[in-house]
């Protein structure tokens, strides 16, 4: 066998195993992809089915026509020869999962306490990267140090300390605590170390800029991308958090999008499939839609290593 | 390099600011979070339900811990806490130990250069996903699709499909449910732990790859002798936070179920304080009960913490900083023989 001959069957047998290795992978994810995506699929196949057609056949692959029936259920927008019990059902579904209500809610904290958090956050790392003041290094260790406590450990305390303050039923204890963010600091402050040069706050100075403009003009612009990444991830905590939200929004004037979807699983009568697939995709859609949007900065702000909840 | 007069003139003119740029999350967190957690440790010390105002030391302490106490039913609690401690470890690990060796296996697959793999961007997005879907929701989903009658999506796909001859109880079952939660759990979070194992991956440097392929060493061996010891900082961090993580687990655990009622075969720790906090009326709950486990709670998860903070924590910046109050000292002894005025 010439040397040409012995190297060139390596080199093929190299590819091929390269190929089979490679095509391997890509069937495993594949696999995987399916699995992400099917629960959601079928969930959302499912909303489109009416309780009657889901009862005879649950396992529906393909798409029904019964979306509208569903979404007039839920909206309690029945026809007025609807049957005593479509009316219960519909009473029952409106009552807890109120699509408008339930989305402003959660719009409003979410959105409130994503501002105060990325705001503060940089405010915070700005004070403690630029200025060289004692406790700097001690409120940067403890920011570090109290960065892992888990909301549950203070809640008992956190429950009764605002029913004392008349806060049980108020958006104020979901919201204004966003300002203290430790995690968001952490991820502010090396972004800061590495990528905000200091000689600028200095020929800011120089031109007679006062401390806070400088902050709000030039460091907030500078600081876009950590604040962007941060927001996204700010916004979509808050939007899922039902442990503190459960915790305070007793009345069902102030449920929030969570808080409905567990109102709508711990039904035991009058349950009908259909609209309660309707719930839980209304529920999902959104930030599904948003986070596919999104996806890129998503995805490199996970690999920057800075969340994790 | 700022010489150290220059630093200390900045440091007395512009001190001020930095203690008003950091006062508002300092003034925030105690108010919201430090005060909360001195007044749960105050509450763990105090009784539960109606007598709640009354002061009883240790006892909410050797109750869930030891079952010992003065109440009525100190035994049954002790037994409802261990059991919470037992499920929440089990459900842990049954969720991390698959979910880290998929992640660690997709890491490595995505970072091999030599892998021609279309669509790659698409996969990441994908996997990720369903970490952005709120909890709740992904516990109702599942309690749909999953249901324990012939009712539900995929019992009655197994049935038709004769795969299975009664419907199998995903919900209710305390093995089955575990390992759904568990299930569950590596679906929400294996797309992030894979990304950030990535991400550690590619901080590798690749000529240590590209000198081991050259040397004839398969990707088995490259993995276990150069990826595996090189990721361990990160392996360990994703190890410590997904131990914290575990303790908090709550929306799964408290939502997957049938009924009004959360499942006392999923009851972990977190589940545990909620429900004696939420127990009755706001002000006679079983805050004692809940003070205890957080309190515990918290200790288990400053071990862990300051185990990563260790691990983590900034060389060069101590470096610096040790270096920094060397010269400060020679400074000082430089001005003490005199001659040197600034």
């Amino acid at each position: 066998m010439s040397m040409k001959e012995q190297y060139g069957q390596q080199k093929d047998s190299y590819h091929s195993k390269i190929m089979a290795k490679s095509i391997a992978i890509f069937v495993v994810c594949v696999i995987l992809t399916l699995i992400c995506l099917v629960p959601i699929y079928i969930l959302i196949v499912n909303s489109t089915h009416a309780h009657m057609d889901l009862a005879q056949n649950p396992s529906r692959f393909f798409f029904g026509k019964s979306l509208g029936a569903n979404i007039k259920t839920l909206m309690n927008d029945l026809p007025a020869d609807a049957g005593k019990a479509a009316k219960r059902v519909a009473q029952q579904y409106s009552s807890a999962f109120s699509l408008g209500r339930g989305y402003l809610n959660s719009l409003i904290i979410a959105g409130f306490s994503t501002l105060l958090t990325v705001f503060f956050s940089a405010m915070t790392a700005y004070g403690l990267t630029v200025y060289d003041f004692k406790l700097s290094g001690a409120a940067y260790t403890f920011i570090i140090g109290v960065m892992m406590i888990p909301v549950q450990v203070s809640s008992a305390g956190f429950v009764r300390f605002m029913y004392s303050l008349h806060l049980i039923n108020s958006f104020i204890p979901l919201i204004v605590p966003a300002i203290a963010a430790p995690a968001v600091i952490f991820f502010m402050v090396s972004y800061m170390k590495s990528s905000f040069p200091l000689e600028i706050v200095e020929a800011s100075r120089i031109d007679g800029c006062g401390e806070f403009r400088t902050f709000i003009t030039i460091a907030i612009p500078m600081m876009k991308p950590a604040i962007a990444v941060q927001a996204i991830f700010a916004f979509v905590s808050n939007w899922n958090n039902y442990y503190t939200q459960n915790m305070i929004l007793k009345n069902a004037d102030y449920a929030t999008v969570p808080i409905m979807v567990s109102k709508v699983l711990a039904f035991d009568k009058n349950i009908d499939n259909g609209v309660n697939y309707l719930c839980i995709t209304l529920s999902i859609i959104p930030i599904v839609v948003v986070y596919f949007i999104l996806s890129k900065f998503i995805i490199a702000g996970v690999a920057l290593g800075g969340v994790k909840e | 390099m700022a010489s150290a007069a220059q630093r200390r003139i900045k440091s007395i003119s512009y001190a001020k600011y930095g203690y008003m740029f950091i006062a508002p999350f300092f003034l925030v967190y105690c108010f919201f979070q430090i005060w909360p957690l001195i007044y749960t440790f105050i509450l763990s010390f105090k009784g539960n339900q109606a007598n709640n105002a009354a002061f009883v030391g240790m006892e909410n302490y050797s109750t869930i811990l030891f079952g010992k106490g003065s109440s009525a039913g100190a035994a049954a609690t002790h037994a409802e806490f261990a059991k919470a401690l037992g499920n929440t470890f089990i459900l842990w690990f049954g969720n991390f130990i698959p979910q880290i060796l998929l992640s660690l296996l997709l890491a490595v697959w995505f970072t091999d250069a030599k892998v021609k793999l279309p669509g790659k961007g698409f996969f990441k997005i994908v996997m990720y996903m369903p970490n952005i879907i709120t909890a709740a929701s992904v516990a109702a989903l599942y309690v749909n699709l999953f249901g324990d009658s012939k009712n539900y999506f995929i019992n009655a796909t197994l049935l038709n499909m004769h795969l299975v001859s009664e419907p199998i109880k995903f919900v209710t079952d305390p093995v089955n449910s575990k390992i759904m939660v568990m299930f569950i759990q590596t679906w929400l979070w294996f797309g992030n732990t894979m990304i950030m194992l990535m991400s550690g991956i590619m901080g590798i440097s690749p000529s240590l790859f590209e000198a081991a392929d050259i040397d004839g060493a398969n990707s088995t061996q490259q993995f276990f002798k150069i990826t595996l010891p090189l990721l361990q900082p990160i392996m360990v961090y994703t190890l410590v936070t997904s131990m914290i993580g575990g303790l908090q687990m709550f929306d799964l655990p408290y939502l997957f179920h049938n009924g009004a009622n959360f499942s006392k075969e999923l009851e972990t720790v977190a589940v545990y304080i909620y429900y004696n906090f939420n127990k009755g009326t706001v002000e006679q709950a079983s805050y004692g009960y809940a003070g205890a486990a957080s309190i515990i709670i918290f200790a288990i998860t400053a071990v862990l913490g300051s185990i990563t903070f260790y691990m983590n924590r900034d060389k060069d910046a101590i470096a610096k900083k040790k270096q920094r109050k060397k010269a400060e000292k020679q400074m000082k002894a430089k001005m003490k023989q005199g001659g040197l005025t600034i």
